[in-house]
């Protein structure tokens, strides 16, 4: 009865009272959200572990997106609103892909600890682009031979040649990602993985064939470190610290080795992206990443383990063994960089590892 | 009477507005921008049928295609063989009062993650899984099988989730056929077996067809299964469309094979629907 005694008018200008109460709210969201940090990541960014010291000292909220892949990260900052990130994770290599769509601001130098780094880890070739860093690096690892070493001799994982060997057939795993897995088979045909070209792709092949004879499967990160933990295989081709000191505690047999023909390096930085409304926040962010505290979360973060690139992270002993820490000096001079292909010889390759999948 | 005339026409598409307005925005748009995509070369973005010609030129890429169909006709004659007893045993020989409880529990499974479920499987036919330890256990074999990271494992997988499914439009079908069918067979003098494959299985044929067909859309265009199951040791289309965006983001590369995948499912519905007329229905 009320309502309809009410004139037209005033229904209407109540609407419209509400309409600007919600409108209002939704501002106030917004502004909410602008307030909080939007961090494109990976998955060992989403330990709270990570993120909750950070939130709390400065009192915002973390919002991650989680990704795998460049490409897939890429496309996600596609079909966003310009200044809906602030920072991303990215593969070192890939920094100038996102530097090249326009995407990254460059990093003041001067408010990060790049004195502190690694000095093998900083991959100016891949961080700066035209004189201006794009990406620092957080973290880094190893591909190379993940192990167990209660089931295999670990004599022989001082050389890429075992993967191969009758001894382990049936006993190998593949981590699939084709990048760091034809890196290691150039280590095994005795090319340097900066130099390979398209002529390298037959020599490149035979080798993965011949991995791929001797292996059980081909397996993404979660499917490869289950099949080496519960000893489905003994060895995993491309494993190493990020699959193994996460398990160390459960299983103390895992293990990795550099072989004497090397291993290839990763690494993942941080960038910032140039539209973010948020510049001091994703400063602050990068900042307490690269600090020892964080760095020292961000390596032991519960979805995978690896080293921090910052040499004065604050790991226990006991992490640091488990990371091997005072062996880095030696493993980084054996090391060799992730293959960095251009975009038609990254096809090729990718079109190789789908044929290696597919051989039988 | 022309106003109501005109309400009259306009009041079916009034109804069917909102399923054709869902229609447009979420499967015809996406469709034809995925089909725009997919003309697209990934590099300069320029037209191209490259895309196109990758599929059919590479091997790799067209083995991609005949794992899919192989192990979705694997999946789907296996389900069906298992699932059609299964549900004449539900609709036949279990009393009235207990099939809705027994259809449940055939069910259960459904309600466990997908994913869950997938890794489960993995366990159990694992090395050291159920399967190879009882097998070791019991002396028949000496070494372990290699049962997980094969096709076998991903056909496994698969069939554990379709027999349920087959089983639902089996036993629908089964429920709705009238007992007089089967009495007139016999009044004519058909035994039990020449009633069943003269009368019982030609009328039920429609449940069977479309439990199959929901089983080979769903198969083929499934990735979890066998990326969980198959180790990789061959790749079906829907992993060669994820392989193209990981790294890379070959969006055009991958619309076009999913505008492949999608073509034979369209292949298998115009099959399925003639055969069964579903179009008169």
């Amino acid at each position: 009865m009320t309502i309809t005694a009410r004139n037209p008018l005033s229904t209407l200008k109540s609407h419209l009272a509400a309409a600007c109460a919600t409108a209002a709210l939704l501002l106030a969201a917004g502004a909410a959200e602008a307030a909080d940090l939007n961090a494109l990541i990976w998955c060992d960014h989403s330990d709270p572990a990570l993120l909750e010291p950070f939130e709390k000292a400065n009192d915002v909220k973390v919002n991650v997106k989680e990704f795998e892949g460049t490409g897939a990260g890429l496309a996600i900052v596609d079909q966003s609103q310009p200044g809906d990130w602030d920072v991303m994770v990215i593969d070192s290599i890939d920094v100038p892909r996102g530097v090249e769509k326009g995407l990254f601001e460059p990093l003041p130098e001067d408010k990060l600890p790049f004195a502190d780094l690694f000095s093998e880890v900083k991959m100016d070739k891949s961080t700066v682009v035209d004189g201006k860093r794009y990406g620092i690096t957080e973290k880094f690892g190893y591909n190379t031979i993940g192990f167990n070493k209660t089931k295999v001799d670990p004599a022989d994982m001082q050389s890429l040649a075992s993967l191969i060997s009758d001894k382990y057939k049936g006993k190998v795993a593949i981590y699939d990602y084709y990048l760091p897995v034809i890196g290691m088979a150039a280590l095994a045909i005795g090319k340097k993985t900066a130099d390979l070209t398209e002529a390298d792709l037959p020599a490149l092949k035979a080798e993965l064939l011949k991995m791929k004879a001797n292996a059980k499967l081909v397996g993404e990160v979660t499917a490869s470190q289950t099949a080496l933990a519960t000893g489905e295989v003994d060895i995993l081709v491309g494993g190493g610290e990020w699959v193994t000191a996460g398990l160390a505690k459960e299983n103390p047999a895992l293990d990795f080795s550099i072989p004497k023909e090397g291993a290839v390096l990763w690494s993942q930085s941080l960038a910032m992206f140039k539209d973010s409304k948020n510049k001091d926040l994703a400063l602050k962010f990068i900042q307490y990443i690269m600090s020892p505290e964080g760095q020292a979360r961000l390596a032991t973060s519960s979805c995978y383990w690896g080293m921090p690139s910052n040499k004065k992270a604050a790991l226990t002993d006991e992490q640091k063994k488990i990371l091997r820490f005072d062996e880095q000096p030696g493993f980084l001079a054996r090391a060799q960089a992730y293959p960095a292909p251009n975009a038609d010889l990254d096809k090729k390759m990718q079109d190789m590892w789908t044929e290696m999948l597919q051989a039988q | 009477m022309s106003v109501t005339g005109n309400n009259a026409r306009a009041l079916p598409w009034a109804l069917v507005t909102p399923a054709l307005a869902w229609t447009l925005l979420f499967f015809v748009l996406p469709f034809i921008a995925m089909g725009f995509s997919s003309l697209t070369a990934h590099e300069g973005g320029g037209f191209t049928l490259g895309n196109y010609s990758q599929f059919f030129t590479d091997p790799s890429y067209w083995r991609a295609m005949v794992n899919s169909l192989e192990v979705t006709a694997v999946v789907t004659v296996i389900s069906i063989l298992l699932a059609y007893p299964f549900a004449w045993i539900l609709a036949e020989m279990v009393p009235e009062r207990w099939q809705r409880l027994a259809l449940m529990l055939a069910v259960l499974p459904f309600w466990t993650s997908y994913v869950v479920r997938s890794y489960s499987w993995l366990l159990v036919l694992a090395q050291n899984g159920v399967i190879n330890r009882a097998l070791t256990g019991i002396g028949l074999i000496g070494e372990p099988l290699q049962l997980a990271n094969t096709r076998f494992a991903t056909v496994t997988g698969f069939v554990h989730f379709f027999v349920m499914l087959l089983t639902l439009t089996i036993f629908a079908n089964l429920k709705q056929l009238s007992p007089s069918y089967r009495k007139a067979a016999a009044d004519l003098g058909a035994g039990p077996i020449r009633t069943f494959l003269h009368v019982v299985l030609p009328l039920t044929l429609p449940g069977i067809m479309v439990g199959a067909f929901l089983t080979f859309v769903l198969c083929i265009g499934d990735y979890i299964t066998p990326q969980i199951l198959g180790g990789n040791n061959e790749l079906v289309m829907p992993q060669l469309v994820m392989m193209q965006i990981g790294r890379r983001g070959d969006f055009p590369l991958a619309s076009a094979l999913s505008i492949i995948l999608m073509a034979l499912v369209t292949i298998a519905y115009l099959a399925c629907a003639r055969w069964l007329k579903i179009e008169r229905a």
